[in-house]
């Protein structure tokens, strides 16, 4: 694991900067919150982004993926956050396809995977059931009934629960209530008799909803992985969605810090530009550190996906931990060195700001991941 | 790749064979090698260890065969290190002849200057010093007042520099000299070498804050220096200093992961000195700290790695330019950690009542508050990623 890019790398990378500039930019979200857009999204970027493979970039040749590996995701997740382009692609090519991909029975990834490759289904994880990621406090119930279960319980902060056309739902058939044994993961179609879905407008404007699953009956052959056992799936679907989130916010952090420097360069006061007051200079040179840090973790994270998947759950920590920490400085400093500007909802700098607070808390915010790096250290 | 893992191979086979086990232990500062006249070896064993490295023309292995190196690549030097830390070989000699003036007298010196200095470096027959800082030039490194009239055939040299390493056990220094008093005060500076047995030349230790006296300031009263000894061109001793400082910032980076002296990880320390609760630190906040400090450590091993690995790749990156602030404050943090987790055992001074490793805490700690300040301190390594990394705009001098 080099830790540096090579050429095809690259390419996609660029290539997703280009498309990206011209096709989403940032005030393409702007007019989505503006409009109050009901689906949160343009399906016409979307069927873009999969044209170009965005969809399936972790996905076999079987099931017409590109099989890029999960280090092209990451770079496509970057540009996507330099941008802050509103898509499926977290929750349904990351997210979703690993679930199948990880979980999912023949029969399964036949009948969807080449669908998700196409962008033409798209799904969401239906996790949390508290304020903070707490991935094994599951009250959601599976109860067998013949060769059907009846799902009972509610959702939150369900990233694209509203839009998404194949819910996986985590729900306890079995164990107690905190703990990783007697989970089980669902495919569930979210227009489902019983399921009942109410949009959340969160900070970010982009898409989350709470879920209300009320005698929701599905067939076994509904479920992902083995009854009991879904623990076993989920956590790595968890820690790649953690690396993956992590590089969208490196982009934009990323995104937020060359604006902010340039705006340094530019606007003047006392007679001189204020990017040449050290007090502004020692702040924006320990954010490039702070971001020579993270560029190294990520990319080791996003490589050990595919090449040492054991090294998986402290990286994604360390990633996500270490992310969290550097958003949440830039998109600070970039609003408080922006001056009064930087309050205004005229500039972008304050959809960074707001969309960084909504992935710090995307499947584990600072303390979680640090307490989780602290343990698995053995201390 | 297939080439560098038959290389690595070999590498393991030959260290087996050659490193003596005495010398696969942690290292005492007493024991280390710093060459020079007064370099003393600790044991049969470790002149036996580093004269096989100085035959195989590992002591320098990037450096050119011509000069006693072993003419290898970056990625087989780094093997070569690896491999080493892989059996906890020591280090068969120390100095910043072989870390600093080394690399950059290979660029900027002339056939003879090399062929006279780098040799003796490998050989342990000269130990360097580092002649920069004055009592009145320090962050503004380029006021240097310490004086060179140039006399034809030779320079005389009247000043002082402060904080020398070690000078007193020193046989040569290496020093910024001024030659033009006006104009660009980084116009008028050259980089001479001056042996310290020459007529003139006086070296004080200065007490520490550690106890200890490390640094020395040296004193040339009408030192007579053959023009011979002026590296690169006259008046232009600047770009030589940024060079070696190059090598200076990358070395003091990587103590932290690279340590010369042993002192246990904080993770450890934390096993013998804090309380547990079901397998957590007990306190809430040094467990904090400390999963903050291994965090940063994991990143910054990371950043050095893809900093190699980008420069053998022609990849140019602002990774190498944020290591030494990086480093060096972690080196300072960890110390801070350790003080902390040690409790009252960490504060003892000498004497009975506490063991050697938390005597050794106590003064490493007060040793690591220089590393932010020797080499370019914190604040003038911000100045340098603000101006180099950025391109912010310069603030006017005052």
């Amino acid at each position: 694991m080099p830790l540096v890019l090579n050429e095809e790398q690259r390419l996609l990378r660029d290539t997703a900067r280009d498309f990206l500039a011209s096709h989403a930019p940032v005030s393409a979200l702007r007019k989505l919150r503006d409009e109050r857009n009901p689906l949160g999204y343009e399906p016409q970027l979307w069927r873009q982004m999969a044209e170009l493979g965005w969809a399936s970039i972790i996905l076999p040749e079987q099931y017409g993926g590109l099989d890029f590996g999960f280090l092209g995701l990451g770079l496509v997740m970057e540009e996507c956050g330099r941008t802050l382009v509103a898509s499926p692609l977290f929750a349904s090519a990351v997210v979703g396809a690993s679930a199948l991909l990880l979980g999912g029975s023949s029969a399964q990834q036949v009948a969807l995977l080449p669908k998700i490759a196409a962008g033409e289904l798209t799904l969401a994880l239906a996790l949390e059931e508290y304020h903070h990621h707490r991935p094994t406090r599951i009250a959601t119930t599976a109860v067998r009934e013949g060769d059907d279960f009846l799902l009972n319980g509610s959702k939150t902060f369900v990233v694209d629960g509203h839009s998404a056309d194949l819910l996986i739902v985590v729900a306890r058939s079995a164990g107690e209530e905190s703990g990783p044994e007697g989970l089980s993961l669902f495919l569930v179609e979210r227009k489902l008799a019983g399921v009942s879905c109410r949009r959340t407008l969160m900070a970010d404007s982009r898409n989350a909803a709470d879920l209300q699953l009320d005698n929701v009956r599905v067939g076994a052959h509904q479920m992902l992985g083995e009854e009991g056992n879904g623990w076993a799936i989920l956590a790595p679907v968890l820690d790649r969605g953690r690396v993956a989130i992590a590089a969208e916010m490196m982009g934009c952090a990323l995104e937020a810090f060359e604006r902010t420097v340039a705006y340094l360069k530019e606007r003047r006061q006392f007679g001189a530009p204020i990017g040449s007051f050290q007090a502004l200079q020692h702040r924006a040179a320990q954010m490039q550190a702070d971001i020579e840090l993270c560029r190294s973790v990520l990319l080791q994270a996003l490589s050990v996906v595919d090449e040492k998947p054991g090294q998986l759950p402290i990286l994604a920590s360390l990633a996500k931990a270490k992310l969290n920490e550097l958003v949440k400085r830039v998109t600070n400093e970039a609003v408080q060195m922006h001056g009064g500007i930087g309050v205004t909802d005229a500039l972008d700098i304050g959809f960074f700001l707001k969309r960084a607070r909504v992935t710090m808390q995307l499947f584990g915010d600072t303390g979680f991941h640090k307490d989780r790096y602290a343990t698995l250290c053995g201390y | 790749m297939q080439e560098l893992e038959s290389f690595r191979a070999e590498v393991r086979q030959w260290l087996e064979a050659n490193c003596p086990a005495s010398q696969r232990q942690p290292i005492t500062p007493q024991e280390q090698y710093w060459g020079g006249r007064r370099g003393r070896f600790s044991s049969e064993d470790a002149r036996l260890w580093y004269e096989r490295m100085r035959d195989k023309g590992w002591i320098a292995p990037e450096w050119p065969i011509e000069y006693g190196g072993g003419g290898l690549s970056d990625r087989q030097s780094r093997v070569i290190r690896q491999e080493m830390k892989r059996i906890n070989a020591r280090a068969p000699l120390y100095g910043i002849g072989l870390w600093m003036l080394g690399p950059a007298l290979l660029e900027y010196g002339n056939a003879a200057q090399k062929q006279q200095h780098i040799p003796a470096i490998i050989n342990g027959e000269t130990r360097w010093a580092q002649g920069y800082s004055e009592p009145g030039a320090g962050s503004d490194l380029a006021s240097l007042q310490c004086k060179a009239e140039d006399r034809g055939d030779h320079f005389l040299v009247n000043g002082s520099k402060i904080w020398t390493t070690a000078a007193d056990k020193c046989d040569w220094i290496f020093c910024l000299v001024r030659t033009k008093p006006d104009g660009k005060k980084q116009e008028g500076i050259s980089f001479l070498l001056i042996d310290m047995d020459d007529p003139g030349v006086s070296t004080t230790p200065i007490a520490l804050i550690s106890g200890e006296s490390e640094f020395c300031q040296t004193f040339f009263d009408n030192v007579k220096v053959p023009r011979e000894n002026l590296v690169g061109e006259l008046n232009k001793g600047w770009s030589v200093a940024k060079a070696l400082l190059v090598h200076e910032r990358k070395l003091m980076a990587e103590m932290g992961s690279d340590s010369p002296r042993k002192i246990v990880a904080p993770n450890e320390a934390a096993r013998t000195y804090l309380e547990f609760d079901n397998g957590r630190i007990a306190d809430a906040q040094l467990r904090s700290d400390l999963v903050d400090y291994d965090m940063q450590m994991h990143a910054i091993a990371l950043t050095h790695f893809r900093g190699f690995e980008e420069k053998s790749s022609g990849v140019s990156s602002p990774a190498a330019l944020v290591m030494k602030y990086l480093g060096t404050e972690a080196e300072k943090t960890k110390c801070e950690l350790l003080l902390a987790i040690l409790g009252s055992r960490g504060l003892g001074w000498e004497g009975e009542g506490f063991t050697p490793e938390e005597l050794d805490t106590l003064r490493l700690w007060a040793m690591s508050k220089a590393m932010t300040i020797a080499g370019g301190s914190s604040e003038i390594q911000l100045n340098v990623i603000a101006k180099k990394v950025l391109g912010l705009p310069q603030p006017a001098e005052v």
